[in-house]
């Protein structure tokens, strides 16, 4: 079985693509740097992540595909899902072998394979938008924690950056410990040594403005007002706000 | 800004219970781009900022100005002969609320209803003074519903229009008999008439805005409505002729169901209910659904002979199973208006398989990959293979006591064509 070993990167992934078309052969498999060897591998070639390379493969995508559906190799990606590499490298593959578009070939499993993956990307990225809550800080920065199960942050900070313009933000995701920044003018990468600025995603009450405590209280009364009692219903709840997602609502805190 | 006073919570509290009734609150139907020195924007899809208990979306902030009432309708909580906390906001002190949940993400805009106080004229020009201060002077770009108060003046209406993306003028009852019988100080023409008025300013705003590109837009998200279903006598053919005849107006986007809760249970005019008749307002939404996204015809889903809706089984399976005759539906030939007639097959699934099929033929096992339920879609259609007796080998009452057995410990009844999170 011949396996590709690359640094687990989008451009190191592209770059595989482009050397498996050169030497006409393709892997059964791919792993990362530090991955255990497979028993049963005939071959193990290493790729040398190559931006150029990389560039080519994305242009030829670009010349083949639909905006879209290259969105959705690039949501494919993000997903972080066990052995989506894999899905986009045989994607990739059959958009370029074959002369006809492929895109629309739902019963071909990659196709469906790929846009059921993006279409859980693109369901996060809707939830985070939904589920950030702010925080004031008392330098009017307002601050908020997410912890999405797919690598979406990326995704959603052109939304918030188009909404609040005008107030300096940081989401930052807990899971994999970076955030992105707003200055009113530009957006740019954060991390944080530690997080005890912020523990458990909750700014530190030294930290908030003055008026936070009460529109955090004001928000959770509002949000228990509102609940009509003869209609309780748990299950439906959990469908739209899995549990998972519950830890930084500010309106579930207590 | 202003500075928050405790009491303020309290009043919130006391607003928030009294508005919750009102079901609608989808942020849908238009966007609003952010301006420079602005706040926020509206992107055009229903967002959901959290769910209650009950499971419902909360988009908005929903709430009254105020929930004093000099009316006495029988159906609502606030009338004038209840006993509960009174609470009135001022103008200022929902301004700040709005926007300062807004900035934190809590909410979409704000969805705002009142209570009449003094005169139907009064009330509706305080609840201009908020929609105009966020307007003008905060410049807020958030989805602003405005819920009209019955009997009010044209030309407050048309203010309010110029600020609001959508407004609302509740039905409540269909027939107005039953109307007169339980809000004595109502009448259609207090429901009818500011409808009217809106419908005016979108259609004269969509002229003027054909001539002149930044002509200034009028509830570009249209006008929704909300009738009460099950504390008075009317049939589901009534609620779904009165929904069809308002979707056939230019201006209507959405009509809501809520099933009758009981909250004045001592008024004898009003039927006594251990429950909501949620499976009934559930089936409602589903008939509504087939009307606005499936091509049926109102007097397809409801008759003289059938004039309440199947409360078993969902109302596009209840046609099915009136109409063996049109199935069953070869998916690999048949038109796209026909598959979206299948039970259980969606928009979606019905666009997925057109586009799907020119590639190959599509057998049962494809459509299952797709997502596709064929737990009652099997009866309706043929595949590119043998497949399960469809509705004509065996017969509609086989399929329906198929379809309907073990319904105890089911999930909610197929949420894909019923919730409410992205009403639009
Ligand atoms: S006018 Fe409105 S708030 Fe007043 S009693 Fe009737 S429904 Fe309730």
């Amino acid at each position: 079985m011949l396996v590709f070993r690359y640094d687990k990167s989008f451009d190191g992934l592209l770059t595989a693509v482009f050397d498996a078309f050169n030497r006409k052969s393709f892997p059964e498999m791919l792993i990362g740097m530090n991955d255990i060897e497979p028993l049963f591998a005939t071959e193990i070639f290493d790729v040398m992540t190559d931006d150029e390379k990389s560039k080519r493969v994305w242009s030829g995508l670009k010349k083949k595909l639909m905006s879209v559906s290259q969105n959705m190799l690039a949501y494919v990606w993000l997903s972080e899902e066990e052995g989506s590499d894999m899905l986009i490298f045989r994607y990739v593959k059959k958009v370029f072998e074959n002369e006809q578009s492929v895109e629309m070939n739902f019963a071909d499993d990659d196709v469906l394979g790929v846009r059921n993956t993006a279409k859980r990307v693109n369901t996060e990225k809707h939830r985070m938008i939904e589920f950030v809550r702010f925080q004031k800080a008392a330098d009017n920065l307002y601050f908020a924690a997410i912890s999405p199960d797919t690598n979406c942050l990326a995704l959603i900070t052109s939304h918030f950056r188009s909404r609040f313009a005008d107030q300096q933000w940081i989401i930052f995701d807990t899971k994999r410990s970076y955030g992105f920044h707003y200055n009113l003018k530009t957006i740019s990468e954060v991390t944080f040594e530690n997080d005890i600025l912020f523990k458990d995603g909750r700014l530190d009450e030294k930290l908030m403005a003055e008026d936070e405590k009460i529109f955090q209280n004001m928000w959770k009364a509002y949000y228990k007002s509102l609940t009509i009692k003869e209609r309780i219903n748990p299950k439906l709840q959990r469908q739209h706000l899995p549990q998972r997602y519950r830890k930084y609502l500010t309106e579930l805190q207590d | 800004m202003y500075p928050v006073k405790e009491e303020v919570i309290d009043k919130l509290k006391i607003l928030a219970e009294s508005a919750k009734y009102d079901v609608s609150c989808a942020s849908s139907g238009t966007t609003r781009k952010s301006t420079p020195g602005g706040i926020g924007n509206t992107a055009g899809w229903g967002i959901c900022h959290s769910f209650t208990e009950d499971g419902r979306c909360v988009s908005l902030l929903k709430i009254m100005l105020t929930n004093h009432c000099i009316y006495d309708c029988a159906y609502c909580i606030n009338r004038r002969s209840n006993d509960l906390p009174r609470a009135t906001f001022s103008v200022s002190e929902l301004v700040e609320l709005t926007i300062e949940f807004y900035r934190r993400n809590y909410i979409e805009g704000l969805f705002l209803s009142s209570g009449v106080v003094r005169n139907p004229d009064y009330t509706m020009e305080r609840l201009v003074a908020v929609v105009r201060d966020l307007r003008n002077i905060h410049r807020f770009n958030g989805y602003i519903h405005l819920k009209t108060i019955p009997g009010a003046s044209e030309h407050l209406v048309q203010q309010a229009g110029m600020y609001a993306d959508r407004m609302s003028v509740n039905i409540e009852i269909s027939n107005e008999e039953n109307l007169k019988m339980l809000a004595p100080e109502k009448d259609h023409a207090s429901v009818f008439k500011p409808m009217q008025f809106i419908q005016q300013g979108v259609l004269q705003s969509r002229e003027e805005r054909n001539k002149y590109k930044y002509a200034p837009r009028f509830v570009p998200a249209g006008q929704s409505t909300q009738m009460i279903v099950g504390a008075t006598s009317e049939t589901d053919k009534d609620i779904l002729f009165t929904s069809a005849s308002l979707y056939g107006r230019p201006s209507m986007k959405r009509v809501y169901y809520s099933g009758y809760i009981p909250v004045n249970s001592y008024d004898s005019r009003l039927p006594a209910l251990k429950q909501p008749p949620l499976v009934r307002e559930n089936r409602l939404y589903q008939a509504d659904w087939l009307m606005r996204f499936y091509e049926f015809g109102v007097d397809e889903i409801v008759d003289d002979k059938f004039p309440m809706l199947d409360q078993e089984v969902d109302p596009k399976l209840a046609w099915a199973l009136r109409h063996p005759e049109n199935f069953p539906v070869d998916i690999n030939k048949a038109d796209y208006h026909d598959i979206l007639r299948v039970p259980g097959i969606g928009v979606k699934s019905a666009k997925l398989i057109v586009v799907s099929r020119r590639f190959a033929r599509l057998r049962t096992t494809d459509l299952k990959k797709m997502g596709i339920v064929l737990k009652k879609a099997q009866y309706f259609i043929t595949c590119n293979e043998l497949s399960a007796a469809n509705v004509n080998e065996t017969s509609p009452t086989y399929v329906r006591s198929l379809l309907t057995q073990s319904k105890v410990n089911k999930k909610q009844p197929h949420t894909s064509q019923t919730t409410l999170i992205f009403p639009e």
